[in-house]
């Protein structure tokens, strides 16, 4: 096997090479925007990483260890950048090297050997689900927030952290595994993500609904995976292929044509991570095969089948949050917005920067706490200046960390998923 | 120089908060966007928030003889902010407060953290505008532009950073706090130190309040692209427009290696075939005068046998500035690395200019795509080069050697707006000679008799 940036550090020369120091990426980086510092952004840790490679450095390091996980991997310096530098693999090829060095953290450890099982990781989700009273109290409906004692691990766990509250029963679990319709336009794979299947499941009965009305056959395969982002993004690449190889396997089972998500993190995941971390193995085409497949729902409903818009009226002024693996990553973020100007009696309004990133960045916000809240407030209050009545989006990792910010920040607004407010507009269509 | 009792008193000036001592941080203070300059990391790196703390920061090194370099977003061109000889990094960053913005005596006072693109934001929603536009703008400081004295886009029209700076609130080397200048129009008192400061590189004075001019932002303009079969009618075109009494506002070159590449990256459109390209925008306050300026161009650009698109719309401008937007971005993706060069020359050198840089391209086997500001004559001669291939790298260093020769013998300047910095100090005798480098000496020493402000930056201190 050929050896890959995520094998081995020296691999990264090139791709570090690359990047011309031209100081771009400080003015798209949520991080370096809160913290000025250099340590903060892309080019800052490219020289790190040249430091490390040229023995200038340990790769154990306590601060360089901390200096490079301080990163929310939003792709959003790549988008700036004029020399084309793949920060994505650098700063992910980095981090697998300190894992590789340091060994994975023992809470992390053990949480990565749950995903890689499902069943186990199920498990697990459902006695939290069941626990959950006892590290959280429920604040109205569906919300949970910390419980006193939470607060001994930092003060990011304060009386307005909230959780949506998870479902006693997952998502996988209510809904059949295949759906099928009259005269289908397409079959497709509905890839849920963990978010979706343990706590938005009501984001995943309305992508069902939409796709029923237009036609489509749904597989919502019981056995796929959490698509890998989380353990990649900490460095563990070992657990992240299997996770890829085992979806894959999945994948291949079905008879679908397309897999559709609604979470931009799982969809690049499979459309740009499982190739790069793929690479030089036996699932390389396979990867490669369906990283073409894969469509985030709003493109796969405007541009891929033949899309009937809804008539109901919806009277909502409306926002669009760009999550940053959806716009950076996945290169999509027309279509969200053709889709909700499309719904009848809604109005779009545009944030000032609707492609900020809203500071979520997996479990970014739990461990670099304060820069995330900083990061979150300034996205609070571009949404509060809309005066919108609800935020739209199309990941609800982005949901979660918006949910929580309009409620510290004394906004008003409701967090939805696009396709929330599509199944609306169908569902008032009938009525 | 740099021991703990130092760095107990930054943490005493600054807090302990604005101290970074870590190795790993300070790793990440060692470079700027030049390439191929050594790099060097800080002892200590500091983050001021008022005049005093670096008052006091300048008694301290003084007392240890410890060099300071100050920092702003670290995008200089020339080496400025590497702290060559370890010591102290002031960085800007957080000294970002726009203080005041005046439209009625068209003025903006500033700190000098404010990133350059922030201020014309601000200054936009009174319809005003602060005119130098360098490429980094987006993430360069105030501070960073007035002390290398940055130009932009719109340099031909409207200028560089010294035309718009009113006044200064500098700390000298020997600690004293010094102002000068203020928002009248007119200002003679005294020597000009608008003159002095701007441009001086960290090496005079640490700048920490700027007094900045605005101007009415125009209301009207027109852009075109035009392509040419001969260099030689380009540079015609470029002589005629301004001998016609049209100044446009941005009148930029591209080469045929730059087209190329752009087109292979970017894909915006270009034809190939063609010895270069020039995107010319005129603006201004009235409808018509823009109107005339623009047909002027175009009657300008046929008869010297060139092919014109006009932009109608803001999409259609947005279109053809996409060329000129990919120009860089896409040869750096050719080679592992680029070096873009400054070298300028008198507007009507501009094709002598262009065919000696293909030539040295062609002698020393190197790549080399040239883009810039036609209409002020500041060329970006842009070599791109693999820093592993040690051949390679020795050519190049013949080659923009070379370049400097060739701009000089035309009446040109080492620098057209990036500085000297590091990078082109061994060159500055050729341009201003002994009695310039021996004045420069003479005016380091008297602002900064023991030389820790910016050492080996801009003076050359020894033959
Ligand atoms: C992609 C790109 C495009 C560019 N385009 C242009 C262009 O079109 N035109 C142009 O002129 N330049 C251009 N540059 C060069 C550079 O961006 C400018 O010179 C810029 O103004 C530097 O600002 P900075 O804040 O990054 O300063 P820095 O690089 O941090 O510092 C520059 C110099 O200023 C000194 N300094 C910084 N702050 C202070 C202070 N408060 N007091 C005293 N000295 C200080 C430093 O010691 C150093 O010598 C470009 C650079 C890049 C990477
Ligand atoms: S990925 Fe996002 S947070 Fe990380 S360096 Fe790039 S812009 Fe900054
Ligand atoms: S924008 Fe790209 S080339 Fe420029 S400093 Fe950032 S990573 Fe490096």
């Amino acid at each position: 096997m050929a050896k890959t940036v995520f094998d081995d550090i020296s691999t990264l020369k090139k791709e570090l090479l690359r990047c011309m120091k031209c100081g771009n990426c400080m003015s798209v980086c949520p991080v370096y925007n809160v913290e000025k510092k250099e340590s903060s952004v892309a080019r800052g840790k490219i020289a790190l990483g040249e430091a490390i490679i040229d023995d200038k450095i340990n790769i154990d390091d306590e601060t360089l260890v901390k200096l490079i996980f301080n990163c929310l991997v939003c792709k959003s310096c790549m988008l700036a950048c004029p020399s084309g530098v793949r920060f994505d693999r650098i700063i992910l090829g980095l981090r697998a090297a300190i894992a590789r060095k340091k060994g994975i953290p023992f809470v992390k450890k053990a949480l990565f050997g749950l995903l890689k099982n499902p069943e186990l990781f199920d498990r697990g989700m459902k006695a939290f689900a069941a626990m959950q009273g006892f590290f959280l109290t429920k604040e109205g409906e569906k919300i949970r927030a910390p419980r006193g004692f939470l607060k001994q691990f930092g003060k990011r766990f304060d009386s307005d952290f909230v959780l949506p509250e998870l479902s006693k029963e997952s998502f996988r679990d209510k809904v059949s595994e295949v759906i099928n319709v009259e005269n289908p336009q397409a079959t497709v794979i509905f890839f849920t993500g963990c978010s979706v299947n343990y706590f938005y499941p009501e984001v995943g009965e309305d992508l069902i609904y939409v796709l029923k009305r237009n036609n489509v056959t749904v597989i919502t395969p019981k056995n796929q995976n959490c698509c890998g982002m989380p353990v990649m993004v900490h460095g563990d690449i070992e657990t992240a292929r299997q996770l890829a190889k085992k979806n894959l396997d999945v994948f291949e089972k079905t008879a679908a044509q397309y897999i559709v998500t609604v979470c931009g993190s799982c969809g690049s995941a499979i459309k740009h991570e499982y190739p790069i971390i793929l690479e030089a193995t036996e699932y390389e085409e396979m990867a490669k095969k369906w990283a073409e497949r894969v469509y985030d729902i709003s493109i796969f409903l405007l541009k891929v089948i033949k899309f009937e818009p809804p008539k109901g009226k919806v009277e909502l002024k409306v926002t669009y949050h760009d999550p940053c693996h959806l716009k950076k990553s996945m290169k999509v973020f027309n279509e969200p917005r053709q889709l909700l100007k499309m719904i009848p009696g809604v109005s779009l309004v545009e944030m000032k920067k609707p492609d900020a990133c809203c500071g979520s960045g997996g479990s970014y916000h739990l461990t670099h706490a304060e820069t995330a809240l900083k990061i979150a407030q300034a996205k609070t209050e571009d949404i509060k200046q809309t005066q919108a009545d609800v935020v739209c989006t199309g990941c609800p990792a982005c949901m979660m960390e918006l949910f929580e910010g309009i409620r510290r920040w004394n906004g008003n607004c409701k967090v939805l998923h696009t396709v929330n407010l599509l199944a609306k507009a169908y569902k008032k269509e009938e009525a | 120089m740099i021991d703990s009792n130092f760095i107990n008193k930054c943490r005493n000036i600054f807090g302990p908060e604005n101290v970074i001592t870590d190795k790993a941080e300070l790793i990440t203070y060692s470079y700027d966007a030049t390439p191929g300059i050594p790099r060097e990391i800080p002892g200590v790196v500091v983050f001021p928030e008022n005049t005093k703390q670096i008052q006091e920061l300048i008694f301290l090194a003084r007392q240890t003889k410890t060099p300071i370099y100050p920092r702003g977003a670290g995008t200089c061109l020339s080496g400025g902010p590497v702290p060559l000889s370890r010591g102290v990094v002031i960085s800007f960053q957080k000294m970002n407060k726009i203080l005041e913005i005046d439209p009625d005596n068209l003025t903006a006072t500033v700190q000098p953290g404010v990133i350059i693109a922030d201020l014309n934001n601000a200054v936009a929603k009174y319809g005003l505008l602060y005119p130098p536009d360098p490429g980094s703008m987006a993430t360069a400081t105030v501070g960073g532009s007035v002390a290398e004295n940055s130009g932009g886009l719109r340099g031909l029209k409207y200028g560089v950073t010294k035309h718009y700076i009113m006044g200064m609130e500098v700390v000298l080397p020997t600690g004293e706090v010094f102002r000068y200048g203020g928002k009248t129009v007119k200002n003679v008192t005294a020597y000009d130190f608008t003159s002095l400061f701007v441009g001086s590189e960290g090496t005079l004075g640490i700048i920490t309040e700027i007094i900045c001019k605005l101007i009415p932002a125009p209301k009207y303009r027109k852009s075109m692209i035009a392509f040419f079969d001969r260099l030689e009618d380009a540079g015609k075109t470029v002589t005629d427009i301004v001998r016609n009494h049209v100044i446009p506002a941005t009148l930029e070159i591209m080469d045929k290696v730059t087209i190329q590449t752009v087109e292979n990256y970017a894909k915006v459109g270009l034809p190939t075939d063609v010895e270069a390209l020039l995107l010319i925008e005129v603006d201004g306050m009235g409808k018509d005068s823009v109107e005339w300026e623009a047909q002027k161009c175009v009657e300008i650009i046929k008869q010297n046998n060139g092919r014109y698109k006009i932009a109608e719309t803001d999409a259609e401008r947005d279109a053809l500035w996409a060329a000129r937007r990919a120009a860089l971005p896409a040869l750096a993706q050719v080679k592992p690395a680029t070096v873009l060069e400054d070298a300028t020359v008198p507007r009507t050198k501009i094709v002598d200019m262009l065919v000696s840089i293909q030539n040295i391209a062609k002698k020393y086997n190197l790549m080399i795509g040239t883009f810039g500001h036609a209409g002020d004559g500041n060329l970006h001669p842009t070599i791109l080069i693999d820093p592993l291939d040690k051949d390679e790298m020795e050519r190049l260093h013949k080659a923009v050697d070379e370049i400097f020769e060739v701009a000089l013998s035309f009446g040109g300047t080492l620098s057209g707006e990036h500085g000297i910095g590091v990078a082109k100090i061994k060159y500055l005798k050729n341009e201003i000679g002994r009695s310039g480098v021996e004045t420069m000496r003479r005016i380091k020493q008297a602002l900064d008799p023991d030389n820790i402000l910016n050492p080996g930056k801009l003076v050359p201190l020894e033959e």
